[in-house]
């Protein structure tokens, strides 16, 4: 169980962080990232594989400024 | 007792405003008090350590005391603090440029300002140019206002587009930035790029576009150093527009959590 923007998400341990967020419908370019406090540089998300206990923080910028 | 008197230490023997105001002024009509950050025509006792401010309507003060009447209705202490930081701006537009304008106000002592663009007409339904300022750049047209504005504020520019190649040199002396971009491919590329950095602490934004409630706009930290303001879903796109109002209501978030921040206060 990984907890994503404060909501616990079964089915996603062992995943890639990539793979995640494709699944979830994220726009990879307009999103940022944080895995337990920590940024994940975007060149990383196929090798960041989520495991239980993970607080993952994902931002989706929309346009307009 | 000692009191500042238009940005001035001086010792007084006053009790208390209009004393102060039948000393200091050569008519005691037409002048503005203003005692510790507040506008005041009480004739309120003063104290040691007061602040007050003289302000004769009409007439042009010198640039000694032009600096303490700018920030005269600031609360105290406020002015000594902004005025040590460094804030910096990426993108000009609807937020950007009006977060610059209100961090000029509000005294903040060195702006760094960051866009590639000139100002075109479309820009004028809610970024701080005017029609005189059209073609020109928008570094350069925004930081003629704010000089204008505030001339006790350094201002520096980069007239250059924020590329995965140059984001961490063009940032790397601000500890706070403003992510004040249009398009969320940009917004993205900043701040993933300057959050591998834990020194640095970004004010970004997202959805504030069209007409929905002003109240649904927020400020939000979302990660430690990562702070958003907006709705975060009313974007931009074919059928919705972007306005003054809206626009203007997110880089007011901005700016005040970047005040915020400049005063020690990291919580919402």
């Amino acid at each position: 169980m990984v907890t994503v923007n404060g909501q616990m998400i079964d089915y996603a341990d062992g995943l890639s962080l990539a793979s995640y967020l494709v699944r979830e419908g994220y726009i990879l370019t307009g999103i940022a990232v944080e895995v337990n406090g920590e940024i994940v540089l975007k060149a990383k998300y196929d090798e960041k594989i989520l495991s239980d206990g993970d607080v993952i923080e994902i931002v989706q910028f929309v346009g307009g400024g | 007792m000692k009191v500042k008197i238009n940005g001035n230490e001086k010792v007084t023997c006053c009790k208390n405003l209009l004393q102060l105001k039948t000393m200091h002024c050569n008519s005691a009509d037409n002048i503005v008090v203003i005692l510790n950050g507040f506008q005041t025509s009480d004739n309120l006792q003063l104290k040691d350590g007061d602040e007050v401010v003289l302000i004769e309507k009409g007439k042009m003060p010198g640039r000694d005391e032009l600096e303490a009447m700018i920030s005269a209705r600031h609360t105290p202490h406020v002015y000594g603090k902004v005025k040590q930081a460094r804030v910096a701006v990426a993108g000009l537009g609807g937020l950007g440029s009006n977060i610059a304008v209100a961090l000029a106000r509000t005294g903040v002592g060195m702006l760094h300002l960051v866009d590639y663009d000139v100002v075109e007409p479309s820009n004028l339904n809610r970024q701080q140019y005017k029609t005189k300022h059209l073609g020109m750049l928008k570094t350069e047209a925004l930081k003629m206002e704010l000089e204008e504005i505030n001339p006790f504020i350094i201002i520096t520019i980069d007239t250059v587009k924020v590329t995965e190649s140059n984001v961490k040199q063009l940032f790397a002396q601000d500890e706070i930035v403003c992510e004040a971009f249009d398009n969320p491919d940009a917004k993205a590329l900043l701040v993933n790029n300057l959050l591998e950095n834990p020194q640095k602490k970004i004010v970004a934004s997202s959805g504030m576009a069209g007409y929905e409630s002003s109240n649904i706009i927020k400020t939000k930290r979302l990660m430690k150093n990562l702070y958003l303001c907006g709705d975060g879903k009313t974007d931009a796109r074919v059928g919705r527009g972007l306005m003054a109002p809206r626009v203007s209501i997110c880089a007011g978030h901005q700016a005040n959590m970047v005040l915020r921040l400049i005063l020690g206060i990291e919580d919402v």
